[in-house]
């Protein structure tokens, strides 16, 4: 069935794009802490870091956005899963908490620049390990009764969840190495070569045995992939993903410098695209959609109002900053 | 095993202590970016070196608190569902717009433009520079001001109705934004943020005044700083007591905590300075008191009756010696930058600004005051309104998430440990920066002497190295 415009749709519309706008930001940077310990202490690291220092913040902002925009538009979503997934949010908040201040405490205390270096990557790691687990047990499906979370404070830990928890990691690890690739030259240039290779391998390995897993975790996903006419559209995606994986493979290969990024992030649209398709219109799969969980009319034309004015605004200034630090990253002086 | 008492007063006692470890870096980065573009101004306007010196010195200073604000921020927006889910699902409507506002109006603005501020200066002109470091100081307030918002509704909630599911339905926008303790809480929490840090800049000032009274930055940062508390102090305590007379209005037990009032006073009430108040007996012990003084500050007339905790249903009384407590620790600290600015004031009619030695003791010494007064100015709104979140309407006891003890616990010590290391860690870093003396030839936080390599780091514009570009390009 296709989605009605009504505003609960346009809001999951809104919130799906402050998720994706999260990935496309917050995903290379945390790529980049998660691939750290690869590059050589010294220059290597300096640049890779200094790649994304003035735009980290405003990446996670997206991050607060989507998590913000939940609360306001779908609250009774919001009272659920994050109940549901206490440890794993607590664990990425705090563990955004140490990679956050390493971009700043690594040139305030060079005596123990390893330590933050170390809190970079552990941080980075974690954070990433968390959302892509938080992913996985929102699918796996979670126990409601009445207005609330239901089951126990270990309940999202399943293979299916760590499953998609692993491939976030590969996942952002590759979007990190295609970034580089764009933006460094040099060593750190074809390190990156080097890694995004084995990573866009096991991406796709990932994005398989996530795809293969799904329809299995519940009866509706099976229906929603599978039933008759639908599938001609549903099956677009799979082929979808195929292209761009070989494409993206084919790249590395050739040695492209910007489409690699490109290619990647068109994997990401496409795995939230499908996982579109798997849900819609439940935000809490098997249990509450988005027009139970939806906020008051007037709350969604209070904020859609908003929305629509400062959403483009802010991508038009995220742009500027972007643009100011365009270019490649070096890592010696120029003065 | 299961004692939801237990995770209740855990789950408070983990947002009490994070959300106080947060407003901390706010009160100061909400002054400081106002500061940073008030000295990047007076350099643009007079093109004196000094101005540009002290902008850096305290930029650097500024990415680590403001670092921290953010980090410690994103905590807060996600606890309200992970241990606050029923006042979530209930005041969502509500609360979550206004802070969607928040995000969309002030984190972007000054997350956008925070690289420009720190890391620009080498790459954009220097009118646009000056725009950035506006857009972040502008964001703060920004911030200040959806945040309040949202949390003066808990406080005093108007033009909402409720459905049959329970939640909080807005009906009336501007009375919600606007709502009737909204406008004394935002002046009185941004002047606390500016005296904030002005004690803090003076305190940094007086102690390389105190080392070395000739050092020119120094005498600069010193004197904007007096001169900020001596205007900023004075003006705080008229709002807030006005601030208390409208609790007075709406919130007539907070006030009557914050006072020691137990008992009614038909025929005008004391103003209690000191004693220890006694929550199961209802007294305040071993008082020290001036008979009537309190109808006279909270209703302009000696004899004005006042009513005490005795005409409050028990169970809805706040905690009272942490609220009476708080309240005068504020309020004390609050005369005492008073005096701090009188004596600067004095000072400066003297001549002896920077000569002093004993004011420049008393600034030092007062650096942290602002911090301590903020907590304790928070300590006494939060706990006042206690048992409520949404006052009058929602307890706090039923606005908990159906979370087991354990898991409870174990965020608490985890929170705990993380804060004391990382922000112990920062704000050692930034008692580092703030150890050296202001001298010419400041670098920003993009290059100093421990990191000469920062500033390269940051991709080099065409303006900047156009043949490395172009060779890229090539
Ligand atoms: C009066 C001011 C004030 C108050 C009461 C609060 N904050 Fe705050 N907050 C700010 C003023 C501020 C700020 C000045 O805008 C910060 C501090 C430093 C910074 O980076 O921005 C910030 C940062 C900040 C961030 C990170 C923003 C980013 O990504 O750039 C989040 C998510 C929050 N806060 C959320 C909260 C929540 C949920 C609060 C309530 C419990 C709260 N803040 C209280
Ligand atoms: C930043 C400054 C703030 C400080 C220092 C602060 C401090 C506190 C403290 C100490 C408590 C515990 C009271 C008690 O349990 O007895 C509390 C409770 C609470 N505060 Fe605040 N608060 C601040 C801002 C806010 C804001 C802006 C909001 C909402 C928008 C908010 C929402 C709450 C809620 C929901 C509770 C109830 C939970 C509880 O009782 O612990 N607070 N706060
Ligand atoms: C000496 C005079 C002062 C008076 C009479 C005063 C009065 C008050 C009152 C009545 C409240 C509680 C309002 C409520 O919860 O409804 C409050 C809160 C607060 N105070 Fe003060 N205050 C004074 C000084 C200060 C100073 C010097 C600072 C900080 C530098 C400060 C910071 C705060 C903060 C951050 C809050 C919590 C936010 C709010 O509710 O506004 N206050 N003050």
């Amino acid at each position: 069935m296709l989605p009605v415009l009504d505003l609960p749709t346009l809001w999951a519309f809104v919130i799906a794009f402050a998720v994706f706008a999260y990935v496309v930001m917050d995903g290379f940077d945390l790529g980049i802490g998660i691939l750290f310990p690869f590059f050589a202490p010294g220059p290597e690291r300096d640049s890779a870091m200094n790649s994304v220092a003035p735009v980290w913040d405003g990446n996670e902002t997206w991050l607060v956005l989507g998590g913000g925009g939940l609360m306001a538009a779908f609250p009774l979503a919001y009272a659920i899963i994050l109940p549901a997934l206490y440890a794993p949010i607590i664990a990425m908040v705090l563990a955004l908490i140490f990679r956050g201040v390493a971009f700043e405490f690594r040139w305030r205390d060079p005596g123990h620049r390893r330590y933050w270096d170390f809190a970079f990557t552990t941080g980075s790691v974690v954070a990433t390990l968390a959302q892509g687990i938080t992913l996985g047990a929102l699918l796996q499906g979670i126990a409601v009764e009445g207005r609330s979370y239901a089951g126990g404070w270990w309940d999202w830990l399943t293979p299916f969840s760590l499953l998609v928890g692993v491939s976030l990691v590969i996942g952002y690890a590759l979007l990190g190495a295609t970034w580089l690739i764009m933006k460094t030259e040099g060593m750190v240039q074809i390190h990156s070569y080097r890694l995004a290779g084995k990573l866009a391998i096991g991406l796709i390995a990932c994005i398989g045995l996530v795809s293969a897993a799904t329809p299995f975790l519940s009866g509706a996903y099976y229906e929603r992939w599978f039933a008759w006419p639908q599938v001609l559209v549903t099956a677009q995606v799979p082929l979808l993903v195929g292209l761009c994986s070989g494409a993206l493979l084919v790249g590395l290969v050739r040695r492209w410098e910007y489409w690699p990024f490109l290619l990647t992030l068109g994997l990401f649209g496409l795995c939230l695209l499908g996982l579109g398709i798997s849900m819609f219109p439940h935000v809490v799969p098997n249990a509450v959609t988005i027009h139970q969980a939806a906020a008051p009319e007037a709350s969604l034309k209070f904020m859609l109002v908003g929305a629509s004015v400062l959403i483009p605004i802010i991508l038009a200034y995220t742009g500027y900053s972007y643009w100011v630090f365009r270019g490649k990253t070096g890592h010696e002086g120029y003065h | 095993m299961f004692d939801p008492f237990d995770a209740l007063l855990l789950a408070r006692f983990q947002f009490a202590f994070t959300v106080s470890f947060h407003f901390i870096f706010p009160s100061f980065s909400i002054g400081l970016a106002s500061y940073l573009a008030v000295l990047e101004g007076l350099w643009l306007w007079t093109g004196r070196e000094v101005y540009l010196n002290l902008f850096k010195y305290w930029l650097k200073i500024f990415a680590l608190a403001f670092a921290m604000g953010v980090v410690s921020g994103i905590v807060m927006s996600y606890q309200f569902g992970t241990n606050w889910s029923v006042f979530s699902d209930k005041a969502g409507p509500v609360i979550g717009p206004l802070m969607a506002y928040e995000v969309m109006t002030a984190f972007f603005l000054e997350a956008g433009f925070l690289g420009i501020m720190l890391f620009g200066m080498g790459r954009v002109g220097r009118k646009l520079h000056f725009a950035a470091t506006l857009a972040v100081a502008i964001g703060t307030f920004i911030s200040a001001f959806w945040i309040l918002s949202a949390n003066s509704w808990m406080q005093t909630p108007v033009g909402y109705g409720i459905n049959e599911a329970g939640q909080f339905v807005p009906q009336d926008w501007w009375a919600i934004v606007f709502n009737p303790s909204f406008p004394y809480r935002l002046v009185h929490t941004v002047l606390a943020a500016y005296l904030t840090t002005a004690l803090v800049v003076g305190g940094v000032g007086a102690w390389h005044l105190l080392r070395e009274r000739t050092n020119n930055g120094a005498r600069v940062m010193f004197s904007m700083a007096m001169g900020m508390v001596a205007l900023v102090a004075p003006l705080q305590i008229l709002v807030g007591d006005m601030h208390g007379l409208n609790t007075l209005e709406h919130q007539p037990a907070k006030v009557m905590a914050m006072e020691g009032h137990f008992e009614s006073h038909p025929d005008g009430a004391p103003l209690i300075l000191f004693g220890i108040p006694d929550q199961e007996a209802g007294t305040v012990r071993n008082a020290i008191q001036i008979p009537k003084a309190s109808s006279l500050i909270l209703k302009h007339d000696l004899n004005a009756p006042l009513n005490g905790l005795d005409t409050v249903d028990r169970a809805n009384w706040p905690y009272v010696p942490v609220v009476f407590w708080s309240f005068r620790i504020m309020v004390g600290l609050g005369f005492a930058m008073l005096g701090l600015g009188a004596l600067s004031l004095l000072a400066r009619w003297r001549g002896k600004l920077y000569e002093w030695r004993p004011l420049h003791g008393l600034a030092l010494a007062m650096g942290p005051a602002g911090f301590v007064a903020v907590i304790a100015g928070w300590v006494t709104t939060e706990v006042g309104r206690q048992p409520f979140t949404v006052y009058g309407l929602l307890k706090t006891a039923a606005s908990a998430s159906p979370l087991e003890a354990p898991a409870v616990a174990a965020s608490l010590l985890t929170f705990i440990i993380v804060y004391f290391i990382v922000f112990g860690a920062g704000t050692g870093y930034i008692l580092k920066l703030m150890g050296k003396p202001p001298h010419p030839g400041e670098t920003g936080p993009e290059a100093g002497p421990d990191h000469p390599i920062r500033t390269a780091g940051i991709t080099p514009a065409p303006a900047v190295n156009p043949a490395r570009t172009l060779g890229v390009e090539a």
